[in-house]
């Protein structure tokens, strides 16, 4: 798109408004979406399917509107899973960085405080980041296991449907960037 | 250049970020370099916080179980009698005590049972990833734990250690993606690997003509040099001939219950298969093993009775060879290894068997040619290795058996 486009296109002044947090609410929310991970699908196998990361990442990234943010979120979130896991690090790394620019990216194009299109995104971004995460494995990493798309569906289905109430509490953490 | 930059700015700094990260898995993989120091912090960091929760679980659990134990046992103190009360107040205190120590006395009995050396361990936590299938252990490094040990509970394998930092270390389960291990199973012995799925296991390797039925037990085999020979694995579920050999699909027993709890095997010693238990019919008699005959063993007729050891039915023609052999040397009082270059006269004949067992057993002396089936030179020096044979005084073969 050039910058004739750009300015052609009518965004209302509501929608690029960009949204900061404070420093701890970046450290904090990061590191209980890893914690939840590690802890409650003990319990709560069915929790498992909960890429709460994923979507720290996504609203961490809508809400800066800014792709490099985004891209750089993504990498130290995902850089933190990995160092939970014995796979090599960057594999989630690199995934989430891509995620975290798509979502910034698509943020800057759309409104992204509408529920429909937060539910859409975390659903899209889920199944991106589960094929983008399989793809590389056997790129990468030589794995030999099969895509399951049912349960990829399913999974980015309950992602987006715990992603609307998550995100209406993340709001409340946010506060308007000068 | 700086315009290039500033122009795709955003997109600079993303492939920035995506090459850093791929030279990063890409050193990691060929060079196998552990980034051991990231990853111990992060496990280092998350472990206390998962000990904490854990602890903090373990009490509010225990907390609330007694406020409504207290309130249950006060409605109780109203309706009954003060001494049935406390009874019934000790009992269920009791009954409270057994279920919690139940799962961990279970597995303290197994443990005393098992004759490898065994840490046990708690889980703790899960490695973040949807339905990654690797836990996190309270147990580490600096306890003993190392990479590709053995995790298994009362009920059977869990899984294997894939990594161990100084207080905590990854445990990936049976059932995960990338695992694998020998097993073998129960009835027809038939070995194949377990590979896990995600979610369930599969055996391969296993030829459509080998018999496997369904819900026939699997053990590990040992052959995978991480699971101790003869531990539980789980039955086979389903059973079919496939393509490139039978499809047969496993859950591991341990994985079907609780496992909170888990052993690792630090120094695992192989141990056996049971054998299979022939279930019982009413309908059939069978008589039990009839005990030992008090007036003298039942041997073999063909086999000789060694002096100082109890004869044995199922006795071979290499036990019996062995058996002639120590008796031409304990005969020439010779010391075997003992004296360099020199070795006992393997032709001279020993003394005779004691009589006593010959005409009760009907066995033969020894030194009356026993007939010796399937090796036609059942005396000769040279066949038995780690012996020097003398060609002046070795006895021809008889012609018979030569082409």
């Amino acid at each position: 798109m050039t910058e004739f486009n750009d300015s052609v296109v009518h965004t209302p002044p509501g929608r690029m408004r960009v949204w900061s947090f404070r420093p701890f609410t970046w450290v904090l929310l990061p590191v209980l979406a890893i914690l939840f991970q590690v802890y409650v699908p003990r319990f709560f196998s069915f929790l498992s399917y909960l890429e709460l990361p994923l979507l720290v990442t996504v609203y961490f990234s809508i809400m800066r509107r800014q792709p490099p943010a985004g891209a750089l979120t993504g990498c130290l979130i995902g850089l933190a899973q990995d160092s939970l896991t014995f796979i090599p690090l960057g594999m989630y790394g690199i995934v989430k960085t891509v995620i975290g620019y798509s979502a910034a990216s698509v943020s800057l194009r759309f409104d992204v405080e509408n529920s429909g299109l937060r539910y859409v995104m975390s659903f899209g971004f889920f199944i991106a980041h589960q094929v983008l995460f399989w793809a590389l494995s056997h790129m990468l990493l030589g794995a030999h296991d099969d895509f399951k798309l049912p349960q990829t569906l399913i999974a980015a289905f309950l992602n987006g449907i715990i992603a609307l109430p998550l995100f209406q509490v993340f709001d409340k953490l946010k506060s308007e960037a000068q | 250049m700086d315009g290039l930059f500033s122009r795709y700015r955003n997109l600079s700094a993303l492939l920035l970020l995506l090459a850093g990260q791929l030279i990063l898995l890409a050193w990691q993989i060929k060079s196998n370099g552990e980034t051991r120091l990231l990853r111990v912090w992060a496990v280092t960091a998350v472990t206390p916080m998962a000990r904490g929760m854990e602890l903090t679980r373990d009490g509010l659990g225990g907390f609330f179980a007694r406020w409504f134990m207290a309130g249950k046992l006060e409605q109780d103190n109203a309706q009954l009698r003060r001494q049935t009360a406390q009874l019934e107040i000790k009992n269920q205190l009791l009954q409270e005590q057994m279920q919690q120590s139940g799962r961990a006395q279970a597995l303290l009995e197994f443990r005393s049972q098992l004759p490898s050396k065994s840490l046990p361990s708690r889980i703790i936590g899960s490695a973040p990833g949807v339905q990654s299938g690797v836990f996190i252990l309270d147990r580490g490094s600096l306890e003993g734990v190392k990479r590709g040990m053995a995790v298994v509970t009362g009920e059977g394998i869990v899984g294997q250690v894939v990594a161990s930092y100084p207080t905590a270390s990854l445990m990936m389960l049976a059932s995960s993606q990338g695992f694998a291990a020998g097993v073998t199973s129960q009835k027809s012995r038939t070995r194949g690997l377990l590979k896990g799925e995600g979610g369930t296991c599969h055996i391969f390797g296993i030829r459509n003509e080998q018999p496997v039925d369904k819900d026939e037990w699997f053990y590990t085999s040992g052959e995978d040099r991480i699971f101790p020979r003869g531990l539980r694995v789980g039955q086979a579920r389903a059973v079919k001939d496939g393509v490139d050999g039978k499809e047969i699909e496993v859950r591991p027993i341990a994985l079907d219950g609780d496992f909170a709890e888990v052993l690792i095997l630090l120094d695992a010693v192989h141990g056996q298969i049971p054998e299979l238990a022939t279930p019982s019919n009413p309908d059939v008699q069978i008589l039990d093993a009839p005990a030992p005959d008090q007036n003298g063993p039942m041997t073999d007729p063909a086999s000789p009775a060694t002096p100082g050891e109890a004869p044995s039915a199922m006795r071979t023609d290499a036990d019996r060879i062995r058996d002639h052999y120590k008796r031409v040397v304990e005969s020439q009082n010779f010391q075997v290894g003992t004296t360099p270059y020199r070795a006992p006269d393997f032709n001279r004949q020993p003394a005779a068997a004691p009589p006593a067992l010959a005409p009760a057993t009907g066995a033969v002396p020894d030194n009356q040619a026993v007939p010796v089936k399937p090796s036609p030179e059942p005396a000769s020096a040279a066949k038995v290795p780690g012996l020097i044979s003398q060609p002046s005084q070795r006895p021809k073969p008889p012609a018979q058996d030569r082409p």
